[in-house]
């Protein structure tokens, strides 16, 4: 299993690799200046091409890449256009708020979905099986901000039961940095106030960005659970003996979460877009806050970090996935080797 | 004397779908007593398979309602089947390739049962389970419990059924054309197993095939089938030798001891939708009177333990329905 899984790790290197050269050639050739953003407004032209050479810009495109490419390599993302900093440093700052929120939604979104699509399909055209239906097409169609805005008005402004937008109180503070996830850094530290206080803080972002993924992990539950249940070997199962509830709930379940969690790798490109507009709205300081504004500013570094990282953790993401299914059927394991 | 193993008694199994109800079982009846083997022949689709599934109490959505009684052990398990009943019933399934779920290794599946039905710890189940994949001479024994069911062949999957079957030391074993799926050399040893098995521990068997050479290896008593209506039953060798119902004999002329199929035989084998009145088959009989269409021929005893639903059985078939 450990050599699957580095390999895996190492197939995905080359994708990686690409992604940094190709994402720094379109940055290069869509509009925009970064000089011009370095330089500030009042630039005169010889300020222009100083700044140029010194960055490295008036190279060839290519050559540039080739640099940029050797940059990453060694660790080095540059300097942000915008504040200075260097955007590795700005990066790990704001990258656990984004995992912290991300997990949190695809958390609930699985510990809601599938067992709502084995209901579904275990009352198959019953009263559930509707709402999960309605819900399957609702959630990928609603718009994530304006569920955020209903959200923030009805449970923070109306009921006043969670708090509006941030990590956690100001009044609180963070925890002492560890992992940057504030969950596990509060119950490190020991400090259940904060823990408490960062959970009620992720329940409006974590339910308003979970619902397309709850959407479709209850959707491919409800097919996966409905065609296995065709299954001889239920049949054989039933005629045997087995109790009813474990038939439905491991005996079919383990078949039909294997499609699922397929899904749930290819979810997680949808859940970090998702998290750029629902960080924006509930003022969340992780990457997706940070890319809108290098975007805004046209911090190109910046930038191409964010979309490394975010491949990053897409890969990993994909080489969990794999062992997942690896775990779940044997005969996954057994094909890749 | 001690009161017989199963008693199916004058069984109805109707099907409801919106294509109307299907009549796919008609006044079934027959017993396996303690210790005896009973098979069940007759074509494809002529209701062998429910009449398994009433037997295990798995009838399909749309079947919920069966009329008559199925007595296990003298106790109706066919409108409550009683988990007790679970368990003591084994069955052994027609397709070892699809009937182990691929993703749990067999050795829990088959734990999983005797958890519920069987008396006992994990440790005292395990042990059982190796003697029975000794019995059933699973190579290694020990090793085959941890093993998934795609790391074995398919007459290795079908032992490892049987011994399933055999886990919670069942009154019954019922088997549905165990031996469909595999090939013939497979075919043969599993069998030789089978018989070994029902020797050796005595078991009582209902047996579901469509092949009179495997009929007659297995079994001492056979109930013949044609679309869901007993046509005949009666020790096997007899009924073999000298088959009675005009069904039975023609099959028996077309394949001595080869599988029961009707090619060969004008018509086919009505719809369970569209059954004809009286006797089923009919249509299709070269003896049948004006009377076979109005109502059904009861079952006759005619001693030695037979019986026929036919009052012709003696009149001799014309040559040319033989050709
Ligand atoms: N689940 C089901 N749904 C609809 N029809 C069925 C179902 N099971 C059996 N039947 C019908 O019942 C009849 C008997 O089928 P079956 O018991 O499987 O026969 P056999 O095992 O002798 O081949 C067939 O006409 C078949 O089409
Ligand atoms: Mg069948």
């Amino acid at each position: 299993m450990a050599f699957y899984i580095a390999r895996r790790l190492l197939l995905a290197l080359p994708a990686l690799l690409g992604l940094v050269f190709l994402t720094f050639v379109l940055s290069r050739v869509i509009p925009g200046d970064p000089a011009a953003t370095l330089a500030g407004d009042a630039a005169t032209p010889a300020q222009l091409a100083e700044i140029r050479a010194q960055y490295g810009l008036d190279r060839p495109i290519l050559e540039q890449a080739v640099i940029h490419v050797r940059q990453v390599l060694t660790g080095d993302f540059g300097r942000s256009v915008f504040s200075g900093r260097p955007v590795a440093e700005e990066i790990a700052q704001r990258l656990p708020a984004t995992l912290e929120l991300t997990f949190a939604a695809l958390l609930l979104s699985t510990l809601l979905g599938v067992p709502l699509g084995l209901v579904a399909a275990l009352n198959h055209n019953g009263p559930v099986d509707h709402l999960v239906r309605v819900l399957s097409v609702g959630g990928l169609a609603m718009a994530s901000f304006w569920l955020a805005i209903m959200l923030q008005l009805f449970f923070s402004m109306e009921l006043d039961i969670l708090p509006l937008r941030g990590r956690v109180d100001v009044e609180i503070g963070m925890p002492p940095l560890r992992t940057g996830l504030v969950l596990l850094d509060s119950l490190l530290a020991g400090r259940g106030d904060i823990f408490v206080d960062g959970a009620l803080h992720l329940v409006l972002p974590a339910v308003t960005l979970c619902l397309p993924g709850l959407a479709t992990i209850a959707r491919f539950t409800r097919s996966g659970v409905l065609e296995t249940l065709q299954k001889d070997f239920v049949l054989y199962a039933r005629a045997a003996g087995y109790g009813r509830v474990r038939l439905a709930a491991i005996y079919v379940l383990r078949n039909a979460v294997n499609m699922v969690v397929t899904q749930i790798g290819l979810l997680f490109g949808a859940l970090i877009s998702g998290a750029v507009a629902v960080e924006a709205i509930f003022d969340w300081p992780g990457l997706g806050t940070y890319a809108v504004q290098a975007i805004l500013s046209a911090d190109y570094k910046a930038l191409l970090a964010v979309t490394l990282v975010v491949g990053v953790v897409y890969a990993v993401v994909n080489v969990l996935v794999d062992v997942a299914q690896a775990l779940i059927d044997p005969r996954v394991a057994e094909d890749a080797r | 004397m001690s009161i017989p193993v199963l008693q199916v008694q004058g069984l109805d199994v109707e099907l409801r779908s919106e294509r109307g109800v299907a009549r796919i079982l008609q006044d079934v009846t027959f017993t396996i007593p303690r210790g005896g083997t009973v098979g069940i022949v007759g074509e494809s689709g002529c209701g062998k398979s429910t009449l398994l599934r009433a037997v295990l109490g798995i009838l399909p959505k749309g079947a919920e309602t069966p009329r008559g009684a199925i007595l296990f052990d003298g106790q109706d398990i066919l409108t409550d089947h009683a988990a007790s009943a679970r368990g003591r019933i084994g069955f052994v399934p027609q397709d070892p390739y699809l009937s182990l779920n691929p993703v749990f290794r067999a050795g829990d599946q088959i734990l999983e049962i005797m958890r519920r039905h069987a008396p006992g710890s994990r440790a005292d189940h395990k042990r059982k389970i190796v003697e029975l994949f000794r019995a059933v001479q699973l190579p290694d024994p020990e090793g085959a419990l941890r093993k998934y069911p795609h790391q074995f062949s398919g007459g290795q999957r079908q032992r490892l059924l049987i011994a399933a079957a055999l886990a919670c030391d069942p009154a019954l074993v019922v088997a549905d054309e165990p031996t469909t799926a595999l090939d013939v050399t497979t075919q043969r040893e599993i069998l030789a197993l089978l018989r070994r098995l029902v020797a050796e521990r005595g078991l009582s068997l209902l047996f579901v095939t469509h092949d009179f050479g495997v009929l007659a290896s297995v079994c001492q008593e056979v109930t013949v089938l044609y679309a869901g209506r007993v046509a005949e039953s009666g020790p096997v060798r007899a009924v073999l030798d000298t088959p009675r119902h005009p069904y039975t004999r023609m099959l028996l002329a077309c394949h001595p001891d080869r599988a029961a199929d009707l090619a060969g035989i004008p018509g086919t084998v009505p719809a369970a939708t569209a059954q004809p009145s009286g006797c089923r088959f009919h249509p299709r009989c070269p003896l049948a009177q004006p009377s076979c269409a109005a109502a059904a021929p009861p079952m006759q005893a005619l001693g030695e333990g037979r019986a026929v639903a036919c009052p012709w059985y003696e009149t001799p078939l014309p040559e040319t329905a033989l050709a």
